[in-house]
């Protein structure tokens, strides 16, 4: 496969790493109520959809970027790729 | 032998005569010959057995569909098996032998099998070979692998170096027909980057292995004409010898390309070539491949398919036969008989299954239309056929064609479906093609000549417009022979008729399997093989589906085909490796020291991805403890050095260093002073443990952490996943210094006394504590960082220069040291002293293990978030009767003990419901003087001085051991403050 990588074009998967479901990004707050419940979920329950998913990619031969990679699992066609920093940043994460 | 079946014309060098030897006959052939035509030429018809039956077997194609004709190639190492002789090309001094007989091939004494073979139809090794069941490894097993299959290895070590490649190009083409041709000039005039690759030493395909013309030229000058003009082009790389075997996601092929298998040597060159090719596009311009009619007794030695039978007339020069019958049910099965009889050779029939006009007068032939053939004989090879009406013709080849199935593997590798024309008899590639393939030419229905040429420019055309090429398509004149089918697939009658050859699979096991229940193709491939092995049932597919589909009663399109999958041709394994065998199976890294170590008796171990010393042998040292048990005494004697490079560095930098660090440790580091490094321990959020290391605060904003050896990539990405994801607000920066600097760990009593002689600055216990840290320079000057941290328990100290001072480094060290007996010690003694001192390592550390087993659940902190807090709480991991980490000895202290034993009580069953845990870590501590052990044992904490069973089933044996603390060395740790 091929990932066209946001900062770099196109990049050959074998460069990556897979992570798996970008929900990993996230992380639930550990001081809201029900926090053991929602991290029990977090750590240990994820999509695995037939067709599109998003994806966490790490450059790992390369500029060490982690990618959000929208995916269809079942044509490997990629419709998105996303810095995964901006991708939590737009979620509110921060510090 | 002489070549008595070698004609005028093909496109052989005459002028270069070959000498070969098949089974240790010595034949001649020209150059330009493949193995099977010079076999045929020399009138060797016979050139196998089959894989089930032990049929004698003859050459049934011209290509890389063979199903038959396979051999063992060359000798010694180099000895290749199951190699078609159809596409190895002749070269002086080749050498053949045959396969999978017993005896000679002419007497092969396993074709009794042959005899049995009413009993051996598909599924009998099932069915008959079940109990008693003991008997299948022993006995049936070994005996079926003897009789059947297919070449031998060599059994030595391939003496060919193999490679990799990776290339990119606007458009590849994949095949160099007529279609391919055209797709390829086109492109290439256009300006595209194009790459042309066909399995052939010669481009031009089907050209090649016809008489028609182009251009009014003969088809093969056209062709040769049309690479030269591609070969000139600068943005055009012809591939000859160059199979595209697979097509994968998102424009990416793999191509095989054979560089040196034509040669007798490869010359220390690669042999062969796998190249991963990245296109923007691809036209698959693959051809058609010509598919058989299953009749009784079809399998001799002289049954052949038609276009081929032609192409060793027209291409090679050779005479298949000196009286050929033809065997059609299409129109281009004539053009074998009008082809052979325009080169002189002898027609002794024509039989059409169809009931139309005969398409031609051949003076001499016998012509029967509405026929089809019934019967054969020859065991070695064709004596004669009969008709179903009983019509008798002596013939020693009968070429045959059940029509042509367009080549649609590739269309089909993400998954597409062909789909079937009824007007041509075949299936064709279906509209899910992969991601920017098209298709041109036979290999899409295309059948015929000047339709071909113009489907490949016109996509070719089409495809480099696209792309932003200004493309026009231009035709060169061509007429479309005739191409009419009309289906016919098998002949009733007495005797076999075979469908798969290379699998000895025939219409009665179809029809069986259909019987049986096997109803979707895919359980047929299974249940009967059909379609299987080197040859993937290139020439036997079609014709399988259509009896199946005959046994059922439905239509092929019902039917279906079976998933076509890469390779589309076999691909050496030797290939796949290419440069990755042996010690360059992966690479490895080695540590400043290297050299050193070296030159000073080390002994070396793959650590992650290093080499590592593991002990230095000195003097009389017979074994490696004396070494091991030497260095460690030396050290907490007086002074060990050991290379300690290969821990993972993070460099950790920013406003919100501190802050960060805090969320992916468990313990608390916000307050961690400058100038102090404190021991962490990571967690995965599921409250595991996932690596320990130390991490010092050289500035306010400034860290370094050391992780494992083994996990420095993996935290690193952690780090990275927890910086870029996680807390993408934060301040902080991370590069890994791993490689960045060298390390060297300095313990015992005399480390001190040794470091103040290099380190440019005041070491003393008041100056520089237990857990301090600086940047300073040694040798008057040179760069270094200072940690005394220590994982022998010793008074130690670990110092850094930047790598390329490493090896000076050492040897400054042994200098320095020379005073105090200072001894280089390996990864064997650290580990012996981090078992004295209780430290975690990797067995420890499986992945599977918690704070609490670590006897560390104290250090995760309670009032922060850091990941794998909040799960670690889980009351799971927090059973007061849960394994804890402790320590181990021998109550008879002369036995050793062993690593993977399990804990029993006294007096208990060593059985699962009684285990306790088991033994992590073991080593033979010289101060000590006896075996110890670090262990995960129910209750642990709670038991120390208790006494239990040891118990090692696997290996056998058993030792009782007393529970202690796992702090066997120094427990208060006052050497390593002293």
């Amino acid at each position: 496969m091929i990932i066209n990588h946001p900062l770099l074009g196109p990049r050959d998967a074998a460069e990556f790493y897979v992570m798996g479901d970008a929900d990993l990004i996230n992380r639930p707050d550990p001081d809201a109520e029900g926090a053991a419940e929602a991290f029990y979920e977090y750590a240990y329950l994820r999509d695995n959809p037939a067709g599109e998913h998003r994806e966490l990619w790490y450059h790992e031969q390369g500029d060490r970027s982690w990618l959000v990679v929208t995916r269809s699992t079942l044509t490997h066609e990629i419709m998105n790729v996303e810095m995964a920093r901006d991708v939590a940043l737009a979620k509110g994460r921060g510090q | 032998m002489t070549q008595s079946n070698r004609i005028a014309g093909g496109l052989v060098d005459r002028s270069k005569q070959l000498s070969f030897t098949f089974n240790n006959k010595s034949m001649t052939g020209y150059e330009g010959d493949t193995l099977a035509s010079a076999l045929l030429a020399n009138g060797q018809r016979l050139v196998g057995r089959s894989f089930k039956y032990h049929r004698p077997r003859g050459i049934f194609s011209a290509g890389s569909e063979e199903p038959n004709a396979m051999v063992h190639l060359r000798r010694g190492a180099a000895q290749e098996p199951n190699t078609r002789a159809t596409v190895a090309e002749l070269f002086n001094g080749l050498e053949a032998t045959s396969q999978n007989h017993r005896g000679s091939l002419e007497f092969d004494l396993m074709s009794v099998t042959d005899l049995a073979s009413p009993f051996l139809s598909a599924g009998f090794y099932y069915k008959t070979f079940m109990w008693p069941k003991k008997f299948w490894e022993k006995l049936y097993e070994p005996a079926i692998r003897a009789s059947a299959g297919l070449g031998r290895l060599s059994m030595q070590e391939d003496p060919d170096s193999y490679d990799k490649g990776f290339l990119h190009c606007d458009m590849l083409i994949i095949g160099a027909g007529p279609a391919g041709l055209m797709a390829a000039l086109t492109a290439g005039r256009a300006g595209a980057r194009v790459i042309l690759a066909d399995e052939d030493h010669l481009m031009g395909g089907r050209l090649n292995a016809e008489t028609l013309s182009v251009d009014d030229q003969e088809g093969s000058a056209w062709a040769a004409a049309a690479a030269a003009e591609l070969d000139a082009m600068p943005n055009v790389r012809l591939m000859t010898r160059t199979s595209v075997y697979g097509a994968y996601d998102h424009g990416v092929y793999g191509a095989l390309e054979r560089m040196t298998d034509h040669v007798p040597t490869s010359g220390g060159k690669p042999r062969q070539v796998l190249w991963r090719i990245y296109t923007k596009r691809a036209i698959l311009t693959a051809g058609a491949t010509e598919r058989s009619i299953a009749f009784p007794m079809n399998d001799r030695p002289g049954v052949m398919l038609a276009g081929s039978v032609r192409t060793y007339v027209n291409r090679y020069g050779v005479a298949p036969g000196k009286k050929v019958a033809v065997f059609t049910n299409n129109d281009d099965g004539w053009r074998t008989a009008t082809d052979l009889h325009a080169a002189g050779v002898s027609i002794a029939a024509v039989i059409d299954s169809r009931e139309i006009t005969p398409l031609a007068a051949i003076p001499g032939a016998l012509i029967l239309m509405g026929a089809s053939v019934a019967s054969t004989s020859g065991y070695l090879g064709l004596k004669s056929i009969a008709t179903s009406s009983g019509v008798k013709i002596e013939t020693d080849c009968l070429a045959v064609s059940g029509g042509w199935s367009p080549n649609v593997h590739l269309t089909c590798h993400q998954r597409g479906r062909p789909t079937w024309r009824d007007d041509i008899g075949a299936f064709v590639p279906g509209g899910d093609l992969p991601i920017g393939m098209h298709v041109a030419g036979a290999g899409n229905g295309s059948l015929a000549l000047a339709s071909s040429l113009k489907e490949g420019a016109n996509v070719s055309a089409s495809v480099a417009s696209d792309l932003g090429f200004a493309a026009t398509a231009a035709f060169p004149s061509a007429e479309d022979q005739s191409t009419d089918i009309t289906p016919f697939w098998h002949v009733e009658g007495k005797g076999r008729a075979w469908i798969d050859l290379q699998n000895d699979v025939t219409v009665k096991d179809v029809k069986q399997s259909q019987a049986e229940g096997f109803r979707s193709v895919e359980h047929l491939k299974r249940y009967t093989t059909l379609g299987m092995a080197t040859d993937q049932g290139k020439t036997s597919n079609v014709l399988g589906l259509a009896i199946m589909a005959e046994a059922t009663g439905k239509s092929i399109p019902e039917t279906g085909t079976t998933i076509f999958r890469p390779p589309y041709s076999p691909v050496p394994i030797g290939a796949l490796a290419g440069r990755a065998r042996g010690k360059d199976f992966r690479p490895f890294r080695l540590t400043p020291s290297h050299k050193w170590a070296e030159t000073h008796g080390a002994d070396f171990v793959e650590a992650g991805a290093w080499l590592r010393a593991q002990w230095f042998r000195k003097g009389s040292e017979k074994g490696w403890r004396d070494s091991v048990d030497r260095e460690v005494e030396a050290t907490r004697g007086s002074v060990g050095i050991c290379d300690v490079t290969t821990l993972g560095k993070i460099d950790i930098q920013g406003r919100d260093a501190a802050a960060f660090l805090n969320k992916v440790y468990a313990n608390g580091f916000a307050k961690l002073a400058v100038g102090k490094v404190r021991y962490g321990l990571m967690m995965r959020e599921d409250g595991i443990v996932m690596d320990d290391g130390t991490t010092a605060r050289l500035r306010e904003n400034h860290f370094i952490m050391t992780t494992t050896t083994a996990n420095a990539g993996p935290v690193f990405r952690h780090m990275e996943f927890a910086r870029q994801c996680l807390w993408p607000g934060m301040d902080v920066h991370l590069i890994s210094t791993t490689d960045g600097w060298a390390q060297f760990a300095v313990a015992g009593p005399n480390a001190r006394n040794l470091l103040s002689k290099i380190v440019d600055m005041d070491i003393s216990n008041e100056a520089f504590p237990f857990m301090a840290c600086a940047e300073t320079t040694v040798c008057g000057g040179t760069p270094a960082r200072l940690f005394r941290i220590s994982f022998s328990g010793e008074l130690a100290f670990e110092i850094a220069v930047p790598a390329r001072y490493g090896d000076a480094m050492m040897t400054k060290l042994m200098e320095a040291g020379e005073e105090f007996d200072a001894t280089p010690y390996g990864t064997e003694a650290l580990g012996v002293m981090r078992i004295e001192k209780g430290h975690a390592a990797g067995n420890e550390l499986t992945g599977q293990t918690t704070a609490n087993n670590l006897g560390l659940g104290k250090m995760v902190s309670k009032k922060k978030d850091s990941i794998g807090n909040k799960l670690s709480e889980r009351p799971e991991m927090n059973r007061e009767d849960d394994l804890r980490l402790v320590g181990f000895k021998p109550v008879d202290t002369s036995k050793p003990l062993a690593a993977g034993a399990h804990f029993v009580d006294n007096g208990k069953e060593a059985v699962t419901k009684n285990d306790l845990g088991w033994m992590t870590s073991v080593a033979y501590s010289p101060e000590l003087g006896h075996s110890i052990g670090l262990g995960f044992l129910k209750k642990g904490d709670q038991r120390k001085g208790d006494k239990l069973r040891a118990v090692d089933l696997l290996r056998g044996g058993e030792v009782k051991v007393e529970v202690v603390s796992p702090h066997m060395i120094d427990p208060e740790g006052e050497r390593l403050r002293a």
